[in-house]
C-alpha cells in the first residue's frame, strides 16, 4: 500500500523495539477479564517466533490503577516499579515488556521522572533498599507489548493461515484502531508513530490485509477515566465516551475494533453491551455488535489459533461475526464448553447473539 | 506565595506540569471530562497560577479536582507544554493530605476506591482481582461474565490461565514473600500513611453524616454504598 503525506510522515516515525529477551509482566485488567490473550501473546512469541521470553512469578502490579486513582502517592508507585525493574535484572533481563498500557505510561513516566529529578531516584533507591534489599537499574528497553507484536508483523504474515480479508466479498475488512491513551499521549516520542497519528495497530491492521479507518473520534479516549469508571457515580462519563466514539465510528461499517490497552478492550466490548441493554441500539451490522479484539488476538486469529482457548467466548460482545467474515474454520459448539469438552451451559439471557 | 502553593510546588508533577499557562483553552476543548461534567481543565491551571492560598484551598475543597479522568489527552495538545492532569493530581494528592478530600461529593469517593483497589494490592498483588469482579458492583460486565464466574475453574483453565497457582501466569496466586514486600514498601514510602488517611478522615464525615463507615474492607456500609452510587442531581453535570 503506497503512503502519502501524513501517513508516510508518521509511518517513518520508528522507536527502537528489543529483538529477543524479553522481560514479561502481567496487566491487572488484561490477566483478569482477557487471559487467554496472554496466553496468545506468549505461543506466538515463544512457539511461532522462537523468542525468549521470561515470566517471573514474583512480579506484581505496578499500582498504576490505584496511582491514577489517588489511592496510592507517587513515592509508593515509584518503589514498586523499582522492585520490578530489580526482579528484571536479577533474572538476567534487560528489556522490559509490560502487557498493560496503563503500566507502559507508568514506566516511562517515572524514568522520565528519574531523568528530569534525579533525587527523585536516589529516594526510590533508598526505599526499595529498605524495604526490601534489593537493587536495581532502569531497563535498557522499555517497550509495550503491542510494539512488539507490531516489530514482528511481517513475520507473524508470512505464518498466517487467515488474512483481515471478507471471505465472500474478498474485499479488505474495515478496522478501527484504538490506542490507549497513555500508549503516547503523554510521551509521543515512546510511541510508534507518536501522538498524531499511531502506526502501533494501523501497521498491524494494513500487513494482515486489513483496511484502517480514520474516523472523527478516533483519538478520543475509550472513557476509562480511572475513577470515572471504579465509582458506580460516575460511569456516566465512561459509558458517554464510548458512546461518542461508537456513534462517530458507526457510519464507516466497522468489522472489527483493535485494541492495544485491556482497559480501552473491556470498555469498547461492555459498553456495546450496555447501550444495548439501555438504548436498544447496536452499532454493527443486522443488530450485531462489533467485535472488539485485542492485537494479540487478532495476530492469534490470523495464525489460525483456537478461538476459544484464546478466551474469545470471554468477550461480551459476540465475536463470530467476524470469524464467519474472514472464514476461519472453527467449532462453534466448543464455545461454552470446558477444557475436556464439559457441557458448561450457556450465558444466561444473552440477547447481543444472533446465530 | 502561599503555603499550599509551596507545598504544590514540591510536587514534581507540579512543576513538570505548568510552565506558564497562556490560557488558550485548547486542553478544555480536547478534555473528555469537559463534555460531561462542569468542568474546564483551563480555569484550574488559571486559579492555581495566582498562587493565592485562599482560592487553592477552595479547589482543595471542590469537586471541580475530582472531574478529571488524567487521561492526559491535555499534556498532548498544549501548545506550551503543560500537562493540567499533572497539576490535578498535585492538586488531589494534597488533598488527601490535608484531609480537604471528605469535603465534596466527589472527594469522598476516595473511600471507595482505596477499599477497592487498595485494599487488593496487599491482598492480590494487583489492584483488580477476579474474584472481586461481581456483578452486584459492576453490572455492565454482562451475562458472558456471569457466565465465566459460574464455571472460573474450568473456563479460566480452558484460556491457559492459571488462577490462584503457584508459578507464572494469569491470575496466578502471588506468594506471601511478594506481598510481604509490597506491604514494606508501602509503609517505608508512605502508602500504609496515605490509605490511614483516606480512611480515618472519611470516618469523621461518616459520623458528621450519620452514616456507618464499617470495617475497613467493607464494601456494603453505608457511606460506602453512598459514596460508591450517590450524585446530588443536576450538580455535576455541564451546563
Amino acid at each position: 500500500m503506497k503512503k502519502e503525506g501524513k501517513k508516510k510522515i508518521w509511518s517513518e516515525y520508528q522507536k527502537e523495539i528489543a529483538d529477543d529477551k524479553f522481560y514479561f509482566v502481567r496487566s491487572c485488567i488484561r490477566q483478569t477479564f482477557f487471559p487467554g490473550s496472554d496466553t496468545a501473546y506468549l505461543k506466538i512469541l515463544r512457539d511461532v517466533l522462537g523468542k525468549d521470553v521470561y515470566e517471573d512469578p514474583n512480579h506484581t502490579t505496578c499500582t498504576g490503577i490505584a496511582y491514577h486513582t489517588e489511592v496510592v502517592p507517587f513515592s509508593t508507585i515509584q518503589t514498586v516499579v523499582a522492585r520490578n525493574f530489580a526482579l528484571m535484572r536479577e533474572n538476567g533481563y534487560e528489556n522490559y515488556t509490560p502487557s498493560c498500557v496503563t503500566s507502559f505510561g507508568i514506566y516511562s513516566e517515572i524514568l522520565d521522572t528519574w531523568h528530569h529529578f534525579p533525587e527523585e531516584k536516589q529516594r526510590t533507591r533508598d526505599y526499595l533498599r529498605k524495604a526490601t534489599g534489593r537493587e536495581f537499574e532502569e531497563p535498557a528497553n522499555l517497550v509495550h507489548t503491542s510494539d512488539v507484536i507490531y516489530k514482528f508483523r511481517n513475520e507473524i504474515a508470512a505464518k498466517a493461515k487467515y488474512r483481515l480479508v471478507n471471505k465472500e466479498t474478498g474485499e479488505p475488512l474495515k478496522v478501527v484502531d484504538h490506542i490507549g491513551c497513555h500508549y503516547s499521549k503523554m510521551f509521543p516520542s515512546k510511541g510508534v508513530g507518536g501522538a498524531e497519528y499511531p502506526q502501533v495497530l494501523a501497521g498491524l491492521v494494513e500487513t494482515f490485509g486489513g483496511e484502517v479507518i480514520d474516523y472523527p473520534e478516533r483519538r478520543h479516549c475509550c472513557g476509562f477515566g480511572f475513577r470515572q469508571y471504579f465509582v458506580q457515580a460516575n460511569r456516566g462519563y465512561s459509558i458517554s465516551a464510548s458512546k461518542k466514539k461508537f456513534a462517530s465510528m458507526e457510519p464507516y461499517k466497522p468489522d472489527l475494533i483493535i485494541t492495544n490497552c485491556p482497559g480501552c478492550n473491556y470498555f469498547m466490548d461492555r459498553w456495546q453491551y450496555a447501550l444495548e441493554e439501555m438504548e436498544g441500539k447496536t452499532y454493527g451490522a443486522n443488530g450485531e455488535g462489533i467485535p472488539v479484539l485485542s492485537y494479540e488476538e487478532v495476530a492469534g486469529i490470523v495464525l489460525g489459533f483456537d478461538p476459544w482457548k484464546m478466551g474469545l467466548q470471554m468477550h461480551q460482545t459476540d465475536i463470530e461475526p467476524l470469524l464467519k467474515k474472514i472464514g476461519v474454520e472453527y467449532n462453534p459448539d466448543d464455545k461454552y464448553k470446558g477444557p475436556n469438552g464439559e457441557d458448561l451451559g450457556l450465558p444466561k439471557g444473552l440477547k447481543f447473539i444472533k446465530d | 506565595m502561599g503555603a499550599l502553593f509551596d507545598k504544590l510546588n514540591n510536587d514534581v508533577r507540579f512543576v513538570e506540569g505548568i510552565n506558564g499557562c497562556i490560557n488558550c483553552g485548547t486542553c478544555t476543548a480536547i478534555c473528555p471530562a469537559a463534555e460531561v461534567y462542569d468542568y474546564e481543565p483551563r480555569s484550574i491551571v488559571n486559579m492555581v497560577q495566582t498562587r493565592d492560598d485562599s482560592i487553592i484551598e477552595g479547589l482543595l475543597k471542590s469537586d471541580t479536582i475530582w472531574y478529571c479522568g488524567e487521561c492526559m489527552s491535555c499534556k498532548t495538545r498544549c501548545p506550551r507544554n503543560n500537562a493540567p492532569g499533572l497539576v490535578v493530581q498535585a492538586l488531589r494528592g494534597l488533598s488527601i493530605e490535608k484531609g480537604y478530600f471528605i469535603e465534596s461529593e466527589k472527594g469522598r469517593q476516595q473511600l471507595s476506591l482505596k477499599r477497592m483497589l487498595g485494599n487488593s494490592i496487599l491482598e492480590t498483588g494487583y489492584c483488580v482481582h477476579f474474584d472481586h469482579t461481581e456483578l452486584s458492583m459492576f453490572p455492565e460486565l454482562g451475562p458472558v461474565w456471569q457466565w465465566v464466574r459460574d464455571n472460573r475453574e474450568k473456563v479460566l483453565a480452558k484460556v491457559g490461565a492459571n488462577y490462584k497457582g503457584d508459578g507464572p501466569g494469569a491470575m496466578r496466586n502471588i506468594a506471601k514473600e511478594n506481598l510481604d514486600e509490597l506491604e514494606k514498601i508501602f509503609e517505608v514510602t508512605g502508602g500504609i500513611d496515605w490509605f490511614d488517611k483516606i480512611e480515618n478522615n472519611s470516618a469523621k464525615k461518616a459520623e458528621e453524616m450519620n452514616l456507618d463507615i464499617g470495617e475497613k474492607t467493607s464494601k456494603s456500609s453505608t457511606y460506602f454504598r453512598h459514596v460508591y452510587t450517590y450524585n446530588t442531581p443536576n450538580k455535576h453535570n455541564r451546563k
